[in-house]
């Protein structure tokens, strides 16, 4: 398998996805609706997939983005509530408090605040303490998700006047959707056409190197978990709205997605490799996948071994490419 | 013929690696209960010789006789089979386990009980061992609360343990203190009385004058002299390792030297080096010589931000600069060629232009957005001015040969419109086509009035191209050289030779 080759294996693999489903389900899956479904659906994992496409490239990974998932929309719907003049009670009650428009734009905020906060600390205690990315993100996967349940124990926050980011369009698009594009296309701009794109890169490539360039290696680490933590907490809120409410167990096992998206979009686990058309490409394959499986009624029991599956493959195909270039 | 009975010969070893020949007809014997030196500066062969010995690598051509039978060892298992042992430079131990364990690693003594092993056995050889050679270590004590000469005497018995008759002593005394080298020296004598074959490396001549019954000499991979030490004195010695001409590939340098442009004062870091002071004017290029581990990229190192200095300052133009990163150095417009490319220089899976930009975003106007086309252009003109030859710019680092790598770095640093160059091993491991570019270059670059530091480990090169020489030596700067005035020999004794 050749470079080229390897390239474009996952786009192929999009295709073919898209065409088998179209061939298995010829009434189901090719309908706008149903289209337009799976984009909204990968509007959550999208975002957060393109915050981790930054993160695999510096050679790191971040599990705690199912956890801080639902601890940043928790935090959000408080804010929400409280903004919007609810006594302690009725957030915690779980009764109908009408929401202002501002308190909901600053719970928003709030919530992308919260994340961003989540991801700053995961990036100092990577770069400050010089632990692996891979033990710290395990440990705060768990402390976000106990603080979650802690929050109002175990119960969720109901937030049913925050619909806008789910069911609102602009000009025709769910507006999730256009989220994603946005933060797709920003990322993938800075990823390439910027020095910090490059620095990125080098990070993950040879660490050793981006330190005698003159690159800032710990802040750039930081920043880079930072922005995953900001993305989290916007899809935080895309799934808090979703839902009418902020549930502790939202994004479990999320992780696994993600990471398989973008290992399936062709980063290199190892570092200094991908692109956010890979992203885009992995994260649309698995939502196609998961997708398709639903519509055939195959359970997500199912789905999980098939998404499994796929990551080894892709990991494997990636491996053997590389052996046979050197 | 009993009186030329040799315990140890090697003939006509020949060893090449891809175009690069290491060895080439080395011919060595050394006999029981004598310690034979070896000689030469760094990478002429030595190493290489011993690695042969061991069986770590196989000679191209030439054969190995002990007690007059030739012998071939396709691993280094056999080679220990058979007696020989080599200490090397870095000391091999694991930490954790103790004196005993570590003497045993890979051949516990067995217990009655499968799967056992008899503890007390172990520990019992060792204490024999060490009353018979008279050490005075506790096999029962854990690595790493041992001394580095202690350390030594471990990997010692497990030589002695498993038989050696020839050991081989790497630069032994090159991470040991005074003291505890002197007690080495003591040891190895007694080795000697005990009729063991000892090969001693080291560049340090007192050491050698002290210790061998036998020197040889290695240069460029080939024998240049043999004797016994009463017919070796040092000077000869010295004058053996670097007997070269001076080729005639490096350009005449017309050095048009300005005002002192870099200052430093009394430089110390956590690397070993102290109180190193001296300048380099516009338009000067000034060598660094010295053994292997005598501070030269320390220097660099401390310079440039990498391993913070812990005193002492730094003046450039006249005016004090604080460097406590890399990027503070970048900033100044200092620039450091790295001697290990692939570890610290390039990112080798990444695009040659990416590379080569890294770190001159701010230098080449597009310090907040790229501009990918002019980026291209960019590394297009800065490459024919180093002229490396890449596929295309965009072709990854890794696709490149090791001159061309470095010609690579050689562009970034360029680019970087840097005042001060330093170049740590500019020459190593390129060819010598590539070699004579970059002495053209940093010619060049000095004639536009910049001044730079060459690090190298070949003095004939100092020699060559720079206009002044400094001498490291064990983190001080023991010598300051005209290079029209001096001479390789005054070089190596400065480098090699206490005071």
């Amino acid at each position: 398998m050749n470079r080229f080759a390897k390239q474009i294996l996952p786009f192929c693999s999009l295709i073919f996805i898209i065409s088998l489903w179209t061939f298995l389900e010829p009434d189901n899956f090719l309908t706008m609706q149903n289209l337009m479904n799976v984009l909204r659906r990968s509007s959550i994992n999208g975002i957060i997939a393109a915050g981790m496409t930054y993160v695999i490239i510096t050679s790191g990974i971040d599990l705690s983005v199912g956890s801080m998932l639902a601890m940043c929309g928790m935090i959000g719907s408080v804010a929400m509530l409280k903004f919007s003049g609810a006594s302690w009670a009725q957030v915690t009650g779980g009764n109908y408090v009408e929401l202002g428009t501002a308190a909901m734009i600053m719970g928003t905020l709030v919530g992308i605040a919260a994340g961003a906060l989540c991801g700053f600390g995961n990036g100092m205690l990577i770069t400050r303490l010089k632990l692996a990315p891979f033990i710290v993100t395990l440990g705060t996967m768990s402390i976000f998700r106990g603080a979650s349940y802690l929050m109002n124990d175990g119960k969720p926050f109901a937030v049913s006047d925050y619909a806008w980011l789910d069911i609102g369009t602009i000009i025709g698009i769910p507006s999730s959707v256009v989220l994603l594009i946005l933060i797709l296309a920003l990322a993938g701009f800075i990823l390439k056409y910027t020095p910090f794109g490059r620095y990125v890169y080098a990070i993950g490539s040879n660490v050793e190197t981006a330190f005698h360039a003159g690159i800032n290696v710990r802040n750039s680490i930081v920043i880079v978990y930072t922005m995953i933590g900001a993305f989290v907490g916007m899809a935080a809120m895309i799934t808090t709205s979703r839902a009418s409410s902020a549930q502790p167990s939202a994004g479990l096992a999320l992780e696994l997605d993600i990471i398989a998206a973008v290992i399936i979009g062709g980063c290199s686990p190892a570092g200094g490799k991908g692109t956010m058309i890979g992203t885009i490409i992995g994260t649309l394959l698995i939502s196609f996948l998961r997708n398709g499986l639903t519509l055939m009624d195959i359970s997500t029991n199912v789905q999980l071994v098939v998404i499994g599956a796929i990551i080894v493959l892709a990991v494997a195909a990636d491996q053997i490419a590389t052996k046979r270039e050197a | 013929m009993s009186e030329n009975h040799s315990y140890l010969r090697m003939e006509q070893i020949t060893k090449t690696f891809g175009p690069v020949t290491a060895l080439k007809d080395v011919t060595f014997s050394a006999r029981p209960g004598q310690v034979h030196a070896l000689c030469g500066e760094n990478g002429a062969g030595k190493s290489t010789l011993m690695k042969v010995l061991a069986g770590v690598y196989r000679p191209d051509n030439g054969r190995i006789l002990i007690d007059e039978k030739e012998v071939s060892f396709m691993h280094p298992g056999q080679a220990l089979n058979v007696g020989i042992s080599i200490l090397y430079q870095e000391l091999d131990l694991a930490e954790d386990l103790t004196v005993y364990e570590n003497i045993f690693l890979g051949k516990e003594i067995k217990s009655s009980i499968p799967f056992v092993i008899n503890r007390k056995a172990m520990i019992s050889q060792t204490q024999k061992l060490c009353k018979q050679y008279g050490f005075d270590i506790d096999p029962m004590s854990q690595i790493r609360h041992l001394t580095t000469g202690q350390c030594q005497i471990v990997e010692l018995l497990k030589a002695l343990m498993q038989n050696a008759k020839i050991i081989v002593m790497d630069e032994p005394t090159s991470s040991l203190s005074e003291s505890e080298s002197k007690r080495l020296f003591e040891i190895i004598r007694e080795l000697r009385q005990k009729n063991l074959t000892i090969i001693y490396i080291s560049h340090r001549m007192e050491e050698v004058k002290l210790l061998a019954d036998q020197i040889s000499v290695l240069r460029d991979g080939e024998t240049v002299g043999s004797g016994p030490s009463s017919e070796m004195d040092i000077h000869k010695v010295i004058r053996l390792m670097v007997g070269r001409e001076l080729n005639e590939y490096y350009p005449p340098r017309e050095p048009k030297i300005g005002s002192v442009f870099f200052e430093a004062e009394k430089l110390a870091s956590d690397e070993g080096i102290n109180d190193i002071t001296f300048n380099v004017r516009r338009g000067e290029i000034v060598g660094i010589a010295g053994l292997v581990g005598a501070g030269r990229t320390e220097v660099a190192r401390a310079i440039f931000g990498i391993k913070p200095l812990t005193a002492g300052s730094i003046k450039i133009d006249g005016k004090t600069i604080k460097i406590k990163k890399p990027s503070d150095a970048v900033r100044n417009r200092i620039a450091f060629l790295t001697e290990d490319r692939k570890r610290s220089g390039l990112c080798l899976n990444l695009p040659c232009s990416w590379n080569m930009t890294l770190p001159n975003y701010r230098t080449i106007g597009m310090k907040t957005l790229l501009n990918l086309r002019k980026e291209e252009k960019l590394c297009q003109t800065y490459g024919e001015k180093v002229s490396v030859r890449w596929i295309r710019p965009s072709s990854p680092a890794n696709s490149l040969s090791g001159g061309n790598q470095q010609k690579l770095l050689i562009g970034r640093w360029l680019m970087a419109d840097s005042d001060f160059l330093i170049f740590d091993e500019p020459t190593r491991g390129i060819d010598i086509g590539a070699k004579k570019e970059v002495f053209i270059l940093l010619n060049e670059l000095a004639a536009e009035g910049k001044a730079i530091l060459i690090i190298s480990s070949e003095l004939q090169e100092l020699l060559g191209i720079c206009d002044r020489i400094l001498v490291m030596r064990r983190g001080r700067i023991a010598g300051n050289l005209e290079a029209t005035k001096t001479t390789q020999e005054k070089i190596m004794h400065l480098a090699a030779l206490e005071k």
